[in-house]
Parts: structure tokens; sequence; C-alpha cells
């Protein structure tokens, strides 16, 4: 066992790039279940985002190109969950477990020619005099830019939903649907806008994945991130910055027992693997301890179907 | 120029099965108090919505001040002048009063200006409240001035008000009717929906009364008696419940010094809550909605538990047991939500029979379910309770409210029980069911069992209880004859003006 193999500027630093998929895929959801939707289709939005990312960065070679594709591809996959929910008023858990399903298996498809190839670079930005910094210049001030767009987008959901007329109504929708209904407004038109939301953050978090993190594209390359990301958004009682919070927390864990593993610390590999979901599970059981709390922070009409009946 | 504010001429709105309205015609005049009567079903609510904007006539016109009126939405009508005060539906519990106020305007001002001019017309209108607090804190009466006020900021020519004092203390319905006063005053007209006619008499200048979506008279209210109002709106004459009164049995339900924390973040915890119930009784339990209703029927039914002592059934301690073991000893309930809690929406009638009665009537043996046995239970209840249904196979939503009530009281009075607790058993139903279901109270009582109603109609209480207490914030105030007991001591009992001083209401 070496622990003077584990560099801990370079852990600390990884930690940003580790929790950025999920920072983006979590606020994504975060907006959606405000607005009172519950999409578990999260990985499956991923996935294909991932994989429209990642072909679209080779074709063009721009990895801005391939962003963009992935938030579109996101966005569409999200919208046939969308038209569903919404109109045909499916069920809104088992639409969601099908969209996951229907996102691996399309993303497969769509990128069967393209195992095994590398994506064009994304440039890590070196930010004048910040990065300069010693020790905190290199662990945060050193990346790429969807790092900061990630925790700029944190910063503009908690203000659009704290202080602007759209996130009051919103946030309205997903308290009570039947009230805003009768106050007039237009529950699911704002309910798909913000479901498309979702699945444009969730895109790109997945191209995250597949063009700067890993970068390459295999199959089912998110692993679960999306699970986490949903997991993520109830462990903030639906607050962005803990959004934040709790990402970085699950993106420490991770990268911290892949430097333990290369360490070769004396604890089976597959507890190491397992150990950020067990503290994801941990940490939920503990936020949930408190009923008045948790529920307080919900929004109370998730996961219910609209239907202007009147 | 005539005096016409909205006239609404030849109004028609059918839905799949149901004529809402048939032709409906009446004019509101500028200051007027205008009632809308009628009983549940009659049209009403569909008529304001039409005039709010929630829902296209399918033929008629409207006219504001002369002009054609025509909105597509709610947005449309607040800009004509038009505001309207729900009678449930409308606030968002974990939002603030303020936020809530935003929702309902068309360009509110910035929070904190918005803030400023809540507490400045809650000032001028002697409503005081709190623009910061969630609106999930705020009691019944609290919630109405929510609305009330964002009517008012927009300066409304027409208020609509939805049957407001449904939730309401009688204190807190004269502030109600002082704030309307003054308002009508000030030349704001106002439609007044309710079918609580003595209201009507002491508020309204001018009545339509409608039945089955169509105008079945039109009045000036204060003339009228109100049992002339009341045939006119049920269009036959009523028949009330009657009972003999019976010696009083043994103690059969026991209730000490009960406490209990609610499961519900806005709910209301019972604190220190005793009663005693004899055999043969009828004890009526009024309050506002929202003072613990809910969580006293949680704790008697058995969905929440208790101290094992804090509950006993014919002295036997039951605190503790689960709604199967209490409905085994003879303590049944039927709560309030019909749909969902007291039944299960899409299961049939014999399902849902089967689902309370299995104990006591024997509908089980080794796992199965004797379909035979349930299903003459569920016809017993039919006939017994004269429930208007094609059959037992029919699923439970398909039924009108006040059938499935007769239905899910009838269920649980067919089983015989000992004690038999209710939670507001007549609400939503009409006047003839209504009266069946408190008549069929009031036998099970002479039979000698013990029963207790939970109700926010007082009407009702005072129809059928021997005894009446009330409860306040989680509180339960020692019960009295309800036999001679005036408005005023229940408006008392149920917690007097409920942290609303009649404040500085001037002219």
């Amino acid at each position: 066992m070496d622990f003077s193999a584990i560099n801990p500027l370079v852990l600390l630093a990884s930690i940003m790039v580790a929790s950025t998929p999920i920072v983006l895929a979590a606020i994504g959801e975060l907006v959606v279940e405000k607005a009172g939707v519950l999409n578990l289709g999260v990985e499956g939005m991923m996935i294909t985002g991932a994989v429209c990312g990642f072909v679209a960065a080779v074709l063009s070679g721009s990895p801005t190109v391939g962003f963009i594709a992935a938030a579109i591809g996101g966005a569409l996959l999200s919208l046939l969950f969308g038209i569903l929910t919404q109109f045909l008023q499916s069920n809104q858990v088992a639409t969601g477990l099908a969209l996951t399903l229907f996102g691996l298996g399309l993303s497969a498809l769509v990128g069967q020619g393209y195992v095994g190839i590398k994506a064009p670079p994304t440039p890590d930005i070196h930010i004048p005099l910040l990065a300069d910094i010693p020790v905190i210049g290199r662990i945060v001030f050193q990346h790429d830019l969807m790092v900061y767009f990630s925790i700029a987008l944190i910063g503009v959901v908690w203000a659009v939903l704290k202080y602007s007329r759209i996130g009051l109504i919103l946030r309205a929708v997903g308290e009570n649907h039947d009230a805003a209904h009768a106050l007039g407004y237009k529950v699911v038109r704002i309910r798909l806008l913000a479901i498309m939301f979702g699945g444009a953050c969730a895109g790109l978090g997945g191209a995250y994945l597949s063009l700067i993190r890993v970068p390459q594209w295999t199959e089912g390359m998110t692993a679960g991130a999306g699970w986490i990301a949903l997991a993520i958004v109830v462990f903030a009682s639906w607050r962005p910055w803990r959004v934040l919070l709790g990402a970085y927390l699950f993106g420490g864990v991770t990268v911290l027992q892949l430097n333990l593993q290369a360490a070769g610390i004396a604890i089976p590999v597959e507890y190491l693997s397992m150990s950020p979901y067990l503290i994801t599970i941990l940490v939920l059981v503990i936020m949930s301890s408190n009923r008045n709390r948790a529920a307080l922070g919900a929004p109370a009409a998730l996961g219910r179907s609209f239907h202007a009946s009147s | 120029m005539d005096t016409t504010l909205l006239a609404v001429e030849n109004l028609t709105k059918a839905y799949p099965g149901v004529v809402a309205n048939d032709s409906v015609s009446f004019t509101v005049r500028p200051g007027e108090v205008h009632a809308l009567l009628g009983e549940n079903g009659a049209g009403k609510s569909t008529l304001v919505k039409m005039i709010y904007g929630l829902v296209r006539p399918d033929s008629g016109v409207m006219r504001w001040n002369g002009q054609p009126y025509e909105p597509a939405t709610p947005h449309a009508a607040r800009r004509t002048g038009v505001a309207m005060v729900f009678q449930h539906f409308s606030l968002f519990e974990a939002l603030s009063v303020a936020e809530n106020v935003a929702l309902g305007m068309e360009d509110p001002p910035k929070m904190g200006e918005l803030s400023a001019r809540i507490l400045e017309v809650s000032d001028a209108y002697g409503l005081p409240l709190d623009p910061e607090r969630l609106v999930g804190e705020l009691s019944a009466g609290e919630r109405q001035r929510v609305e009330i006020i964002r009517c008012l900021l927009q300066d409304p020519k027409l208020l609509i008000m939805d049957e407001p004092t449904s939730v309401l203390t009688p204190q807190e319905v004269e502030i109600l009717f002082e704030t309307l006063r003054k308002l009508s005053a000030e030349g704001t007209a106002i439609l007044y929906i309710s079918h609580k006619l003595e209201e009507i008499r002491s508020l309204c200048d001018g009545a339509t009364i409608l039945r089955l979506g169509k105008v079945v008279g039109t009045c000036d209210p204060r003339e009228k008696t109100a049992r002339e109002l009341a045939e006119l709106m049920v269009g036959q004459t009523l028949h009330t419940p009657s009972r003999e009164s019976e010696a009083l049995g043994d103690v059969a339900l026991e209730l000490n010094s009960l406490n209990l924390k609610s499961a519900n973040p806005f709910g209301t915890s019972l604190k220190d809550v005793s009663l005693s119930v004899h055999a043969g009784e009828v004890v009526g339990i009024g309050g506002v909605a929202g003072n613990g209703q809910d969580e006293l029927l949680a704790a008697l039914s058995g969905e929440i538990l208790a101290a094992p002592d804090a509950i006993t059934l014919n002295r036997a301690a039951i605190g503790g047991l689960g709604p199967n073991q209490r409905r085994k000893l003879g303590l049944l309930t039927a709560p309030e939500e019909r749909l969902g809690h007291a039944a299960a929406p899409d299961m049939s009638l014999t399902e849902n029979a089967v689902l309370t009665g299995t104990i006591r009537e024997g509908l089980t043996q080794n796992g199965f379910v004797k379909w035979g046995a349930a299903r003459d239970f569920a016809n017993s209840i039919i006939e017994a309770f004269d429930v208007r249904t094609p059959g037992p196979e029919n699923a439970a939503r398909s039924l009108s409210g006040g059938n499935l009530q007769k239905f899910v009281i009838g269920r649980e009075v067919l089983q015989r029980p000992d004690v038999l607790v209710v939670n507001q058993p007549t609400w939503g139903v009409d006047a003839s069911a209504a009266a069946a279901i408190r008549q069929s109270l009031l036998d099970l009582a002479a039979k000698g069992a013990a029963v207790i109603c939970i109700s926010q109609d007082l009407d009702e209480l005072m129809e059928i209880s021997d005894r009446f207490a009330a409860l306040n914030e989680g509180r339960l105030t020692p019960p009295r004859p309800a036999k001679g007991l005036t408005v005023d001591e229940i408006g008392l009992m149920m917690g007097g003006a409920h942290d609303m001083e009649v404040s500085h209401v001037e002219a």
C-alpha cells in the first residue's frame, strides 16, 4: 500500500471534472421536478446525449458542435417523455423507466461505428491571474469551460427560481397544478418546457462524459450517473446549491476510491467501487429521516398527472 | 346610459351527459351584491367559470357595460376587471403570501413594493396579513384573506365569490361581510355564490336561483323567508331528520388526554384531547377545517397509533391497535375524503364493501374472498340506503358524490358498530341525500350505538347532536349539551375570532 502515490492536488482537481456530468443532469432534473414532473429517464437522456455529442464532435471535429448536438438530442428524447405524460396522460414513473431503457438501446445502435475512436480534445482554459494562484489555482481555475458553465448554470437556475416571475410560475405549477390552471397558467406548456430543459441538461452531462471525462464512446458508459443525479435532487431537498454540494460529494468519493484502488489498498476493489453508491444511499436516509423537513422541499404535485377537466 | 355592469344572456354549456347551464340569463349592476343560489350540481360553478374565462360557453352572449364580453382566458377576464375568490384549489401552500398574490396578478410590481401594497390594502379593509408567511401556516380565514387581497389589488369592478363562508367561523363571516359591504359601497359589484340562505338574506340585494342548470327564479332575498328560498332552490319540501330521545347507556368510547403529532408538515397536532361518549349518544365535533379534524379521525380509526391508554373502547385500551383490530372490537370510521380515503375510486362497490366489511361480515374464508356474500352485502347497502347505481359491479368513481357518500356511510352503519366516527358525512352532498344520511346516524344512535360526527356544517351538528364540542388548534373544548347553544357560544367554542381580531373597519 502506498499512499504517497495519491497526489492531493490532482485528487482535488479531478473532483470537479468527475462531478460535472452529475451536476448538469441533476440541475436539469431539479427544474423538471420543481414543475411537478418526475422524469426517471435521466439515465437514458444522458447516454443519448453522450452518443449524440460524440458522433457530432467526431464528424465536425468540434467539441462545441458536439455539446450543442448533445443538448438537442437529450431535449428531443425528453420531448417524447413530455408528449407521452403530458398529452397522453401516461404514468410518469413507467414512462421514465421506459425512456431509460429506450435511450440505452438507441445510443448503442447509433454509436455502433464509433467504438474505440478518440474524441477531438477540449482545451482546458487557464484563467489569467487566478490560475496562477498556488494550490487553489491548480485545483479550481484550470479546467475546461463546461466545468464553469455547470456552476454558472446552478447559479442561474437558483436566481431564476427564487427571483423571477417565470420561476415563480414554475414553482406554482409544481406546487398545485389545479390552482395554477384556475389562475390561467398553461400547466402543460410550462411542464413541457421544463422537461425539455431537463433533457438538454442531461444530454450535456452525458456529452461531458464521452467528450471530456473519458473521452471515448462505449456502450452504457453513463454507468448509473443518471440515477445518482436523481438521488442527488432529493438529497438536495430541491435546492440548487445543495445539488452542487451533493454532486461534488459523490464525485469526491468516486475519485478517492479510484485513487485508493491505484494505491493498492488491501480492500477488495468491488467494495471500493460500491462506496460512492453506498454513501449516497446513506446520506439520503439521513436526509429523509426528518420527514417534515424533506416534505417541505418537495413540490406537492410531484409525479401527479394533470388533466384540465373543468 | 343604462346601469348594467354585466349582462348574461342565454348562456348554455353542456358536458357529455349533462347540461350544466341551460339558457341562463341575469344582470348585475355596479355596486350590487348579487347572489347565485342553488344546490350542489345546479350549475353555479360552471356559470362563474364562464364569466372568469376558464370555460367557453357553447352558446349565448355576455355583455360588459353594453360591450360584447368574451374572455378566452382568466388573464383576459382580469384585464377587464373581473376577479374571483375560489372555493378551493387556488392557493399554493409552500409559497409565501406575497408570492401567492403575485401569481394572481397581471403585472405584479417588484416583491418589496408588492409587500408594501399588501400591507396597505389589508390595513384599509381590516384584514391583517403578513406578506412573508407561508400560506401553509395560515388558518382558513387567513387564507381567504389572501385570495381577497389578491383580487382587491387589481381594483376589480366585479368580484366573484364562490362559497366563501363554508370554512369560516361565525365571527370570521361577520368580518368578511363587513369588507364586502364596504366594497359594494365603493361601487364594486359582487357575485356571491352560496347555498346558505340566511347569509344571502343579510348580504345580498338580488338573487338568481338555479336548479339543474336552469334559472328557476329571481327575487329580492330580503323579502323572502329562508324557507321560501330553500324550496325554490330544492324544488320540493324538505324533510327534517327526527329522533326520539333515548336514555344513555354506559361510556362506550373514551379519550384520555390524547396527544398526537400530525404526520403532515402543515397539519395540526392533537393536544390533550379528552372526551367520553356514551352508548346511544351523538356527539358533534365542530371547528374550522384544519384544526385537527383529520388527525382526530386518524387517531380514532387507528391509522395513527396512540398510547394504548389514551383511547379506550368499552373500557378496553385500544390506542395501540390498528384499524382492523379496532373494527373487530366494534369501532368503525368513515373518513372525509370519499374518493381515495373512504373508497377506492376505481374498484367496484362490491370490492369496496369487502375492504372494510370483511372482518365483521365474515366475507373471507382461509384468505379467499367469498364473492357471493360480498355482493349480497353490497346489495344490502345499496338497497337500505337508496344508493342510485345500476349495480354493485360499478366502480365507486362512477357514482355521484351524494350516492357514494350514502354507500360509504351505509357500509359502516350496516356492520352494526358499537361506535361510529364520521368526518364531514354530508360534505358536497345534495339536501335530500344529506337528510337521509343524518337520519341513518340518528337511527343508529337510537339502536344504542355511540356516534361521533365531525363536521364543519354547524346546522348539521345542531340538528343531530346531543352534545357539541369544538376543535381549535388541536385542542378539544369540553362538550356542552347542543340544545340551547347560541351561535355566539358556538363561535367562542370554535376559537372565537381565531386570531382574527376585528380590527379597525372604518367606513
